[in-house]
């Protein structure tokens, strides 16, 4: 099973990795949303990849819902949100591009040695994976911390669900119960995120999460 | 097949259908008691039927415990809420329709919560912490003020990355426990691991634990990762605060008691508990500082159920069968301590009109059962002799020192740090010049001084039964 099999989902769990540093330097959401859609393509191949060489059919169900429901519908709907928002500009980062992507490289390494390490005996194609689907976790967390914006820490918190999948992938055998729970987990977290974006705006004229912050909770 | 155990799932399930279709916000409200009273008795019942473990769903010692302890607070809880929120209704806080929809989600979070309890497969206890994290999340939100908004925004963010930690870490456990057991759902249920636990990968294991403790300490409102839990507790509607400090918390902590006694049974893993007893006195400690700047009263208990959690992580933490008895004595003891406090503070914001502690004054003289009730369970909460709560803390206190006087020592200072702020608080609020509006309140004090009488009751005299169950689970939990 080495050679050509391991090094293809060696290099889709990478290309994932890579996706989610792209995210992380978009200054506009439409770039972002798009970036997002891809990310979420890398994982469907990804995932299709280990239900082909595992030989486990459910897979390609998880698959096929990263497929439709992360990198078209959610997107899509996303793009909508934008638009009748009027909030295409510029996205407000707390931290400059340039820490953000040195602190990146650091959390990737990190999670390099962490796992590789402590799953010396796995075997190699689960511990690449579970180290790269780390990293992804890590950098989507990344994410949702330097994003001001409502919406770009919601396609962080998907980024890094996609890094939840994947490592789910990953390990063989696991059953399809958590599977589906993670794509489902995913659609009850957008309705949510759906009614409260819909609410911010009756509320407010912006989804700057800045903007929430003003009216801080402890009322002085 | 329908016994006890599946019956704590079913009822609440069909509850929560029926209340999302009835209209009427009365008649809604007293099925909501209803249905709660159903699920404590057959909760209850589980000591005396007894239930089969499945694949699925399971029951032992440890868990029925904390599902008598949930649907208790579950119940008394529901009762308070029905008055609470009929007085929402009618100064147009709340409209029916949120009203129909809040009822649905107390079920639908009191099921969650159960499942969490029962669950006998990692995973599936992963989605019920889930489900029951968002059906807050919408609880939190629901008067739709821009605090609410932001709160359970913020809530949200936290919980989803908390909840995410969780889930790696779970994966990690399968892959520890895959070679072992073998590909399949077996290789993520408890009754499995458990009995297989010895055989793991000890580096899996450690890594493991540390995401859940980090994701699941999240739930708890552990101290480096706590900064959602008070502007949940003070935006969301009262009864959602006395089910969170209350009930949440324990589940969360409850999914972290099972895998520390995985872990527990690796002898090549790391010991879980130095990590325990470490967050946990940041807690407690970190929480004690935070009571004394609260200018709100709802957030200011929020802070003491941070430093309470902290105690019983701390209890835990240290292990071993009377710390184990302590800290399931104080989880016990604060469950239904806070919220009896949630219950009053909720009834003295509705009839002052406000949560703000500057604006709060003289309580028992102008409303001297809401008074003294809030006196009481402040005294309680604060530890002092000899209700219920002085009796667990001096439990943990003294089956500790002598391991670890040091640690103790701080866990101590903190306690006392917290009680000095309590008592500045309550000075203003329960005595001195009466400010505000005076009103009597429309209440029903029925559920809060019933907690208020076990907790003191539980200071003087522990039934034997009680003990000799609790010393059980404190055995189980090693």
């Amino acid at each position: 099973m080495h050679g050509l099999t391991f090094d293809i989902a060696h290099m889709l769990a990478g290309s994932l990795v890579l996706v989610s540093f792209m995210q992380l330097y978009q200054d506009r959401l439409y770039a972002l949303l798009n970036i997002f859609a891809l990310h979420a393509l890398v994982l469907a191949a990804s995932v299709g990849w280990q239900a082909f060489i595992q030989d486990a059919p459910h897979l390609y169900v998880t698959a096929l819902i990263a497929l439709v429901f992360k990198a078209i519908i959610i997107p899509m709907a996303l793009h909508r949100i934008v638009v009748k928002l009027g909030i295409h500009r510029e996205i407000e980062t707390v931290v400059g591009v340039g820490p953000t992507m040195l602190l990146g490289m650091g959390l990737v390494a990190l999670s390099m040695v962490v796992m590789l390490r402590v799953t010396a005996d796995a075997d190699p194609l689960a511990r690449e994976d579970l180290a790269f689907a780390l990293a992804v976790v890590l950098l989507g967390l990344l994410m949702m911390v330097t994003r001001r914006n409502a919406v770009s820490q919601v396609v962080g918190f998907m980024s890094l669900e996609n890094g939840l999948v994947l490592a789910a992938t990953g390990a063989k055998g696991m059953p399809l119960v958590v599977e589906i729970s993670v794509a489902f987990s995913v659609l009850i977290a957008f309705i949510v995120i759906g009614i409260f974006l819909f609410r911010i705006r009756e509320r407010f004229d912006t989804v700057d999460v800045q903007a929430l912050d003003r009216f801080r909770g402890e009322r002085r | 097949m329908i016994d006890a155990l599946s019956g704590v799932l079913i009822v609440p399930a069909v509850a929560a259908a029926l209340l999302a279709a009835l209209p009427n916000y009365r008649v809604t409200a007293r099925l909501n008691v209803l249905a709660a009273l159903l699920t404590f008795s057959t909760a209850v019942s589980l000591f005396f039927v007894q239930s089969e473990s499945g694949p699925y769903l399971l029951v032992d010692d440890l868990n029925k415990v904390f599902i008598v302890l949930t649907t208790f607070v579950g119940f008394t809880t529901s009762a308070f809420s029905a008055s609470y929120i009929s007085h929402e209704i009618e100064i147009g806080r709340l409209t029916p329709t949120y009203v129909r929809f809040y009822h649905a989600m107390y079920q639908v979070l009191m099921f969650a919560m159960n499942l969490a309890l029962v669950a006998n497969n990692i995973g599936l206890m992963w989605v019920a912490i889930e489900l029951a994290t968002l059906t807050t999340v919408l609880m939190v939100g629901i008067y739709r003020t821009h605090e609410a908004l932001e709160a359970a925004w913020k809530y949200f963010i936290l919980g989803s990355v908390g909840i995410a930690l969780a889930l790696f870490g779970t994966i990690l456990v399968y892959m520890a426990a895959r070679p072992v057991i073998g590909e399949g759902a077996s290789a993520m249920v408890w009754s499995v691991l458990i009995t297989r636990a010895a055989q793991f990968d000890p580096a899996l294991l450690n890594v493991a634990f540390v995401f859940l403790l980090l994701g699941y300490g999240t739930k708890v409102g552990l101290a480096p990762l706590h900064a959602w839990l008070p502007d949940a507790h003070a935006e969301g509607p009262t009864p959602i605060s006395a089910v969170l400090s209350g009930l949440l918390l324990n589940v969360a902590l409850y999914a972290l008691l099972r895998f520390k006694m995985l872990l527990a049974l690796n002898p090549a893993a790391l010991a879980p508990g130095p990590l325990m007893v470490t967050l946990g006195l940041i807690s407690c400690v970190f929480a004690a500082f935070m009571l004394y700047r609260r200018r709100d009263i709802k957030r200011m208990f929020a802070y003491s159920s941070i430093e309470h959690m902290g105690i019983i992580v701390f209890a835990f933490g240290m292990g071993g069968a009377l710390a184990n008895f302590a800290g399931l004595l104080h989880m016990t003891m604060h469950s239904l301590t806070k919220s009896a406090i949630f219950f009053a503070v909720g009834h003295i914001a509705q009839v002052k009109g406000t949560q703000k502690i500057a604006d709060i004054g003289g309580l028992t003289v102008t409303n001297p059962v809401l008074g003294w009730g809030l006196v009481l369970g402040v005294v309680a909460i604060a530890g002092l002799p000899p209700l219920g709560i002085f009796m667990s803390e001096f439990l943990v206190v003294s089956s500790t020192f002598v391991r670890e006087p040091w640690l103790v020592i701080i866990l101590v200072f903190g306690i006392l740090v917290g009680l000095g702020g309590m008592f500045l608080r309550l000075n203003t609020i329960a005595f001195g010049e009466p400010r505000g509006p005076t009103a009597p309140a429309e209440a029903s004090y029925l559920p809060m001084f019933a907690h208020l009488a076990i907790v003191a009751t539980a200071g003087i005299y522990l039934p034997p039964a009680l003990v000799t169950g609790f010393e059980n689970v404190a055995r189980l939990l090693g």
